[in-house]
């Protein structure tokens, strides 16, 4: 049967072509795999390969041709002794990529925001005074003890106790199977790491410090958290990555940046922040068992300040739910981490100056509890944004987005961000305490505007 | 020039060969992604396929031969040049033509394409678009089998291209360090994109890239299917004993360009030429198979079987919808 040639689309972006030289001539037998042609593309001049064997019948587009579109018919190919037709078939299907639905139904994204959806924290009963430190080590030890599933792995998580001393003691317990040390080489294990997960295991990766995470950031965005979309739902990634996030003391630019907005940038992760000993055990036992990957972005600072922490051994925070630390009227403070601490300490100062300041702290930046501070600033109609991190693209800009997005009308102000200065971290301790931001900035962006 | 080198490979090795059923497998397997993968190109071209598209033609003896010694449980991972492994581990042409053509019906619902395709039932791990990234994900694959304490291997295909990004280096030594069941492969078929082996290698022995390791290797002829079937099971059975990985270099040839829409001018037609008419991995079954008295009838019905599935899997591809638009939002987040 008479076959059509079409003229074939050679690049991702191509539409049309020249046709510019035949290598057959009208009559020749051609073989599959043959060359027939060739064409320039918007890229260079490719080669229009036969698909199948024949006899080229009639050429209906003849060299030096420009602008050919795709699919035109550009030659007859026909069977031995086979007539040949005069003009390309007209019942030949013209093959479309367009979608076979006609009219496509608007989709809207899932609402980020629900209004009066807020969340009130359960009353977990007796607390006992702990370090953020060990709060993250009871939650290892609870999860390792919990699944068998669940290892930790980074470098010197071992025999060394932990870097920062998060896992002292695991490696005594749970063995050398489940407590995994790893060389300096970021960039493999953590794509090991991923791989293991992608087999249904819940590796816990630490990080020395989240900067080093930028070794293996490709494996966390295009191999952990792409993982499941790209595979239809297939294949999930339960994954912790943590690890000290943010400046410490005085160790310099490289070893000194918020990843917080880094993270929260990319659908597929889930990323977490938490400020105290209850925020770090709650949520760290929930994001190891979170079936997604998960961001657990700590504070080196912090490790060794101690807070209340629940000892009830089935306590646990969701993720994506902030908390309202400290009650106001006049002006929401949202804050993470570290910066939690500084926005109830510029709270009480500004209390003593007549200025009551609601404290939000996020706990989680993705999923970002949008409703709790929109009802928030519905109350009190000012937005003050505290990060550690750079302010453009930072925190703070989607935080106010959010409340542009769904609290416009209520804002008594332009919302302000307090965030770290946009230079690399400095070493100079007058410089580095400049380049951070402290209480008494927060305090003198709330009178700003009150 | 550098085609030349395939004449002087050694074979596998002393381990089992093919029986003559298990060629006809072969036959028909390689046939069918010889096939396949010519109307993947076709339909490339007619516009039903979009984006990059990475043809396996020419190198089909390796996966064949590699499959062949795997048992079911065995995982794989390759790189985007992945069509050929997923139908050598028996996902189904349909599933993969569907996914090709971005439907609904796809491995990956029409939301991965020709790059990104997995299925957890036939343990294939992707069809991964960095070049690298898959050997430390293979690496994790062969962690987790001996996390759990199976006797399953891994298997972590990569191309010469990928052969000198750091982290295959960081995967050969945490493999060793763990002695992982990790057989990482390299598919040597002469070019990186459009620069050849010699311009881009200090190395040009890649099966001895392991050494430093203690990671044994050996260069097989891939485009004999017994000689990868025969070097592949032995080096299955050294994981699987738990000895730690093994690096095979799999010398073959890709026919057509780096993906569909490169012109390849940093050949010549000669040497691909030379190629196909020598080396021809399906040629050179078709004439063992020939000689070992199987019949030009019995081959072309193993043709025949092919072409309908390939006819079957286009038609099915073309009838398939296209994903709801609903379906942008799905799968981003597992529930919890």
């Amino acid at each position: 049967m008479a076959t059509d040639i079409l003229m074939p689309a050679l690049s991702p972006t191509m539409t049309e072509g020249t046709l510019s030289r035949w290598l057959k001539n009208e009559g020749d037998t051609v073989a599959s795999g043959e060359i027939l042609a060739e064409i320039e593309t918007d890229k260079a001049t490719m080669e229009v390969e036969a698909v199948d064997e024949g006899i080229l019948g009639r050429i209906l587009i003849p060299a030096g041709t420009q602008g050919v579109a795709v699919n035109t018919p550009i030659a007859i190919l026909v069977e031995e002794g086979e007539a040949v037709p005069e003009h390309a078939s007209a019942a030949a299907p013209q093959p479309s990529a367009e979608p076979a639905q006609a009219a496509v139904a608007p989709v809207s994204a899932p609402a980020t925001y629900a209004e009066g959806e807020t969340y009130v924290e359960k009353d977990w009963g007796p607390t006992a005074e702990i370090t953020v430190r060990e709060a993250l080590n009871q939650a290892l030890a609870e999860e390792l003890r919990h699944d068998e599933d669940v290892f930790l792995m980074g470098e010197e998580v071992g025999q060394y106790q932990g870097a920062y001393k998060v896992s002292q003691g695991l490696l005594a317990e749970f063995g050398e199977k489940r407590v995994i040390d790893m060389p300096i080489t970021e960039h493999g294990f953590t794509g090991m790491a991923v791989g293991a997960a992608l087999t249904g295991l819940k590796p816990v990766v630490e990080f020395m410090t989240m900067n080093f995470s930028m070794q293996a950031i490709d494996h966390i965005i295009n191999s952990a958290a792409k993982t499941l979309y790209m595979s239809g739902g297939q294949m999930g990634c339960p994954i912790v990555f943590r690890g000290p996030n943010g400046a410490a003391a005085r160790v310099g630019a490289q070893h000194s940046q918020c990843y917080g907005s880094w993270y929260a940038h990319v659908p597929g992760l889930k990323v977490v922040v938490p400020w105290s000993a209850a925020d770090a055990k709650g949520l760290l036992k929930a994001a190891i068992r979170d079936p997604n990957p998960v961001i657990f972005l700590e504070n080196e600072i912090l490790y060794g300040h101690k807070f209340e922490c629940p000892t009830d051994e089935d306590f646990i925070l969701p993720i994506g739910k902030a908390k309202i630390e400290r009650a106001g009227t006049d002006v929401t403070i949202v804050a993470f981490s570290i910066m939690v601490g500084e926005a109830l300490e510029a709270a009480k100062v500004l209390a003593e100056q007549g200025i009551s300041a609601e404290v939000i702290n996020l706990r989680s930046l993705r999923p970002l509890d949008t409703a709790t501070i929109v009802e928030s600033v519905k109350k009190t109609s000012r937005l003050v944004t505290v990060e550690e991190g750079w302010p453009f693209a930072g925190i703070g800009a989607e935080v106010a987005m959010q409340i542009t997005e769904h609290a416009f009308d209520w804002l008594d102000a332009p919302p302000v961000r307090v965030a770290g200065v946009d230079v690399p971290m400095p070493f100079a301790a007058n410089l580095e305490k400049l380049a951070l931001p402290h209480a008494e900035d927060i305090v003198n962006a709330v009178r700003g505007m009150v | 020039m550098q085609a030349e080198t395939h004449g002087t490979l050694i074979s596998g090795g002393n381990g089992p060969s093919l029986t003559r059923e298990q060629f006809q497998q072969a036959f028909h397997n390689m046939l069918l992604i010889r096939k396949f993968e010519e109307k993947a190109g076709q339909l490339y071209g007619m516009g039903l396929i979009g984006g990059f598209c990475h043809l396996y033609i020419g190198q089909e003896a390796v996966v064949v031969g590699v499959q062949m010694a795997l048992k079911d449980g065995d995982k794989i991972i390759t790189s985007y040049r992945d069509h050929g492994q997923m139908l050598a581990a028996g996902m189904s042409a349909r599933g993969v033509m569907a996914e090709l053509t971005g439907r609904e019906t796809g491995y990956s619902r029409g939301k991965g394409g020709s790059m990104h395709m997995f299925s957890r039932e036939k343990n294939f791990y992707g069809g991964h678009g960095i070049v690298g990234a898959q050997v430390a994900l293979g690496a994790g694959l062969a962690f987790a089998n001996k996390y759990r304490g199976t006797d399953e291997v891994a298997v972590a295909y990569f191309g010469d291209g990928a052969a000198n990004q750091g982290q295959v280096y960081e995967s050969f030594n945490l493999a060793a360090l763990h002695k992982l069941p990790c057989i990482f492969i390299i598919e040597n078929n002469l070019y990186g994109m459009g620069t050849s082996v010699e311009r881009a290698s200090a190395s040009k022995e890649f099966w001895r890239n392991g050494e430093p390791w203690g990671i044994p290797g050996r260069r097989v002829d891939g485009m004999d299917v017994a000689a990868v079937y025969e070097a592949t099971a032995e080096v299955v059975a050294h994981c699987r004993a738990g000895k730690g990985p093994y690096l095979l270099e799999i010398m073959t040839y890709r026919y057509r360009g780096h993906s569909v829409s490169d012109p390849a001018k940093y050949r010549t037609r000669e040497e691909v030429e030379s190629v196909r008419k020598n080396r021809d991995p399906i040629e050179h079954v078709r004439h063992i198979l020939l000689d070992s008295g199987v019949t030009e009838d019995e081959l072309k019905s193993i043709e025949n079987d092919v072409k309908d599935t390939v006819k079957d899997c286009v038609e099915f591809a073309q009838t398939s919808p296209f994903p709801d638009p609903a379906e942008l939002y799905t799968d981003v987040l597992q529930e919890g």
